[in-house]
């Protein structure tokens, strides 16, 4: 089998000096898929995607992103490079409006991107009728609308998302899901965080179990979710 | 080189500086004991200064940039203590001053009882507004008429109420009281909130402090200045008429005039010396008391701290006045030292931010150093202007007298003080950000 | 007739004065709220870049005035402006670049960067000192008065004379200029745009690309111009001193936090809201309440509520109410 197009390969290390928090702890998505990291709090679940994403300091193992070492780069080199990431929390410019905030999400391309925001309106149309108002003053479920379509901005060629549905209601939560899945239509491979372990497994084409940083299970979401050990362990029986 | 030795080396050196000055008239040095003790003197109350700073910023972390507005509050507390009563302005207005203060603090006292007894809404808005417009002009009515008279009386000598007629030690307490009261009435509206707060807050009350000064003849004598405060040590007229300090003079191999002056300067350094030493053991105690542990911790992570229940807030507010009262402490011996108020002479940079320097220099969260801090930078604050001066003369050597670049840079010297102390700080916060005697 | 005599009465000596200062610090104010915004500090150094501008200002106007350049009716001064913020733009830039950048580049604490603006507080002081002594300067020397005093009354009939200033329309126009560019350039331009999402949210801006170092020099670029042109009107209109500039540092820092730190629109607000406290509170209010009131009533005293040296009183009080009833400022600043 032909390797990932994005893989956290063996990764060892933690944040600055601190002590290590992942332990050759592997992680990928490939082309049209989405993949999700999930297990129980304090796994290093974030860590790792972070890891992928150069916000830590990764000691052994190393991250390609379509066959190239990307394990020196700073963060925003791998923006550059094609990746984009939604952070958990503060993902969005609280003052500025929506369509600003994805202006901003398009700072580093040079092209005329008023197609990747008509793209952005299609996928999330609320956002086209809150195109003036500020980002802040929305929803939650908006709010995280507005910081993946940030990140999609930028046309990125995989995107990783750190718990997309924090803190939203179920309601909103099965909106995102469906959201998140229609962006993977598109083409782009998705990683992402999730803290419903049960939803993400029945969408994810490819699924971590971390358990303290290192790799506990793998499989594609409906291995995972059938198997017992699992269930019994995460998924509350 | 452990952290004792660096102590003793840099206290040896600044020693030696003194000496020096005292004993050797070369370079900018000016050989006369007299300007040594001078010098010694004003160093030995910046260095209490320092050590209140020190307190605020260097065990909690408070950024306190008012430290002119308490220094000054210890200068008025000297005014309000030690001068004799002026019995005509106070049969003339001073009751009446006094009844308008009280009318005014009723006033906010009314409205802030007010405040807390009735539920929010527009009636107690229109009340709060009531009240204190309707005391405000009450106020002014008592309070001006009193002041008008009060200032009538021989405004050349007095003009003004005086004081308790105390003996002028006192007035070193009530200076720490009166910065204290000063500084609980800041912190509590701007302590809790972002540390620049603090800053800008306790910058504003320095200057309306130093304002009422300037302004309140009956309280300060204004731009007149109050000349002739008492003294804690005797006068050296007095001195030179006394036969026994004449023989004992003479004994040194001393004239009476030079026993005289120096005899004063060594009574005040000795009284600063005991301030100093034990205003510097006490904060030593508290560093090391519980409180002085807690104080730290809050300093180094405020978030912990307050998760553990610990009241942030009131512990700032318990340093912030200990260490406005220190400075006001120091304020009232500074004018005790000048013998006089002078309204105009406080400013910012030389009262507020100068001592600044000396605790980030001298090492900031410790108690000796911001000491050698107070005695190294007051030391260059007066000696940066000799310097420049014989720096200009190095560089425009050669040059001919009134040529105009000898001319710009000897004029340039006079301004080399400030120039000077804002290169200390940027090289000691980058290079050095500790001190010279860091935090243990 | 008296209900005219009133209002003139006002316009002359608190309305015209009270806009025009505002205008000045809501200059200055905008200046400590962009650096407040992105690079997270109270400078206090603001007042003595005010200084330093207006002090090159001077020189450069006494240059031109010798080469015998001038603006006719219009200060020299306006002209030697632009040459100002370049030379001050030059100083803000390079003083970064030797000292807040390794802060910067450190992470360090608000308050540590607060520390490094004292010191360069002391050197921008010095070197004004350097460069223009300790004295009063006054440097305007266009056509004093628009309207003039004498003129108003025999047009008007009025007891009350009205005056009008040149210095005064010139610093409302370059203020409306200055601020309606700056808008236009904060929501309209990209740059703009990614000093505002700087603002927001700092990781989020690097995360997209934003160049901090561009933004921080573009801020400091656009401080130089509104503290020159702050410090160039105030000493038009009154005159320079190093040490007015210093203390012009309270009301500046009122005004930005009346009006929201790190929100520009307060700041705009914040300065008029201290400028016109201040002028109300020194104003001597005997004349329109003998023009306004029966007889009966006429006052006694100057109804004065507090004399103008308490003018800092004023900016402090509404910097206390501030901070005790709304921290955030009139509109939403940053977080407290």
């Amino acid at each position: 089998m032909s390797e990932p197009f994005l893989i956290g390969d063996n990764m060892t290390g933690g944040y600055g000096r601190g002590p290590d928090i992942l332990h050759n702890c592997t992680i990928s998505v490939n082309k049209g898929e989405i993949a999700v990291i999930v297990g129980p709090n304090g796994a290093g679940k974030s860590t790792a995607m972070k890891a992928t994403f150069g916000m830590l300091n990764v000691r052994s193992g190393a991250v390609r992103l379509d066959g190239e070492d990307i394990t020196k780069l700073s963060p925003q080199e791998r923006v550059m490079k094609g990746m984009g990431f939604v952070p958990q929390v503060r993902n969005i410019f609280p003052s500025m409006t929506v369509e600003e905030n994805l202006e901003m999400g398009a700072y580093i391309r040079s092209d005329d991107y008023r197609e990747t925001m008509e793209q952005v309106y299609d996928l999330f149309p609320i956002l086209r009728d809150k195109r003036f108002q500020a980002a802040g003053e929305l929803s939650g479920g908006q709010r995280q609308q507005v910081a993946v379509g940030r990140a999609l901005m930028t046309k990125p060629k995989v995107l990783l998302l750190d718990e997309p549905t924090a803190g939203v209601s179920p309601v909103v939560m099965d909106e995102l899901f469906d959201r998140i899945i229609e962006v993977s239509r598109t083409g782009i491979p998705i990683l992402m965080v999730e803290q419903n372990a049960k939803q993400a497994l029945e969408i994810a084409d490819r699924a971590y179990v971390l358990v303290q940083g290192a790799n506990a299970h793998t499989g594609t979401g409906k291995d995972l979710l059938a198997d017992p050990e699992v269930r019994r362990s995460f998924l509350g029986g | 080189m452990t952290q004792s030795m660096r102590a003793i080396l840099f206290f040896g050196f600044m020693a030696a500086l003194f000496i020096i000055e005292g004993s050797t008239n070369f370079w900018i040095f000016s050989g006369s004991w007299n300007t040594s003790l001078v010098i010694l003197n004003m160093a030995l109350v910046s260095a209490v200064m320092a050590l209140g700073v020190n307190l605020q910023w260097g065990y909690a972390g408070l950024f306190n940039t008012g430290i002119m507005g308490f220094v000054a509050l210890g200068g008025l507390a000297v005014v309000v203590t030690s001068l004799p009563p002026v019995t005509e302005s106070w049969s003339a207005g001073g009751y009446r001053i006094i009844l308008g203060l009280v009318l005014g603090a009723l006033t906010i006292a009314g409205t802030i009882l007010m405040r807390m007894k009735l539920p929010q809404g527009r009636l107690r808005g229109v009340l709060t507004l009531a009240i204190l417009i309707g005391g405000f002009f009450l106020y002014r009515a008592v309070f001006d008429s009193g002041v008008q008279a009060v200032e009538a009386i021989d405004p050349s000598v007095t003009g003004n109420i005086g004081g308790l007629g105390l003996p002028v030690l006192v007035a070193w307490p009530v200076g720490g009281l009166l910065a204290a009261g000063a500084a609980w009435i800041i912190g509590k509206t701007a302590l809790g909130l972002r540390s620049d707060y603090l800053a800008i807050a306790t910058l504003g009350i320095a200057e309306i402090i130093v304002a009422i000064l300037k302004n309140e003849e009956w309280l300060s004598r204004g731009a007149k200045n109050v000349n002739g405060l008492p003294r804690p040590v005797p006068y050296e007229v007095d001195l030179q008429q006394s036969a026994e300090f004449v023989a004992n003079a003479a004994s040194f191999g001393l004239d009476p005039v030079t026993a005289s002056t120096l005899y004063v300067k060594i009574g005040y350094a000795l009284l600063f010396t005991a301030v100093l030493v034990t205003i510097l053991v006490l904060s030593q105690l508290a560093r090391h008391s519980p409180w002085g542990r807690m104080m730290r911790a809050i300093r180094d992570n405020e978030t912990a701290a307050r998760a553990m229940g610990k009241n942030v807030t009131r512990r700032h507010l318990e340093i912030f006045i200990l260490g406005s009262a220190v400075c006001g402490f120091a304020g009232a011996m500074m004018t005790t030292l000048d013998g006089q108020l002078t309204p105009a002479s406080y400013h910012p940079l030389r009262f507020t931010f100068l001592i600044w320097v000396m605790v980030i220099v001298g090492g900031s969260g410790n108690n000796l150093g911001s000491v050698l801090g107070g005695f190294l930078i007051w030391w260059l604050w007066v000696k940066v202007e000799p310097l420049g001066q014989w720096l200009a003369q190095v560089l425009t050597y050669g040059l001919p007298e009134g040529h105009w670049i000898a001319v710009r840079i000897t004029e340039a010297a006079a301004h080399m003080r400030l120039f000077t102390m804002g290169l200390v700080l940027l090289f000691v916060l980058r290079f050095n950000p500790r001190g010279m005697l860091p935090e243990n | 007739m008296d209900f005219l005599n009133a209002v003139v009465a006002i316009t002359n000596l608190l309305i015209i004065p009270a806009t025009t200062y505002g205008a000045q610090l809501a200059l200055g104010a905008l200046g400590v709220t962009l650096i407040y915004s992105i690079l997270r500090f109270s400078n206090f150094a603001h007042g003595d870049t005010m200084a330093f501008g207006t002090v090159v200002t001077i020189g450069i106007t006494t240059l031109f005035q010798s080469w015998g350049i001038s603006l006719g009716p219009l200060p020299t001064a306006l002209l030697a402006l632009p040459f100002a913020v370049a030379i001050t733009a030059v100083l803000l830039v390079g003083t970064d670049f030797a000292i807040y950048r390794f802060y910067r580049k450190k992470r360090a604490v608000p308050i540590i960067f607060v520390m490094a603006s004292l010191g360069v507080m002391f050197v921008m002081n010095g070197l004004i000192r350097f460069m223009a002594g300790v004295k009063d300067q006054t440097f305007d020397d266009g056509t004093r008065f628009i309207i003039k005093a004498r003129d108003f009354k025999n047009w008007s009939g009025l007891d009350e004379a009205l005056a009008l200033r040149t210095t005064q329309v010139l610093t409302l126009v370059v203020a409306i200029a200055i601020v309606a560019w700056l808008f236009w350039f904060l929501n309209k331009t990209r740059t703009g745009k990614s000093m505002r999402a700087f603002s927001d949210n700092e990781d989020l801006a690097l995360l997209s690309g934003i160049n901090p170092n561009r933004v921080v020099m573009v801020t400091w670029v656009i401080v130089a111009m509104l503290a020159t042109t702050a410090g160039v009107l105030y000493g038009l209109d009154k005159a320079y001193s190093p040490y007015t500039y210093f203390q012009l540092l309270l009301p500046t820092f009122a005004a930005a936090i009346v009006g929201g730190l790190g929100n520009p629109l307060g700041a705009i607000v914040g300065g008029f809201v201290v400028s016109f406290s201040e002028v109300m509170v020194t104003y001597v209010w005997k004349k329109v309440a003998i023009y306004l009131l029966p007889e009966a009533l006429e006052p006694n005293g100057l109804l004065q509520l507090m004399s103008t040296e308490y003018k800092f009183a004023v900016s402090f009080a509404i910097l206390v109410v501030v901070l005790l009833f709304k921290p955030t400022g009139l509109f939403k600043g940053q977080s407290v």
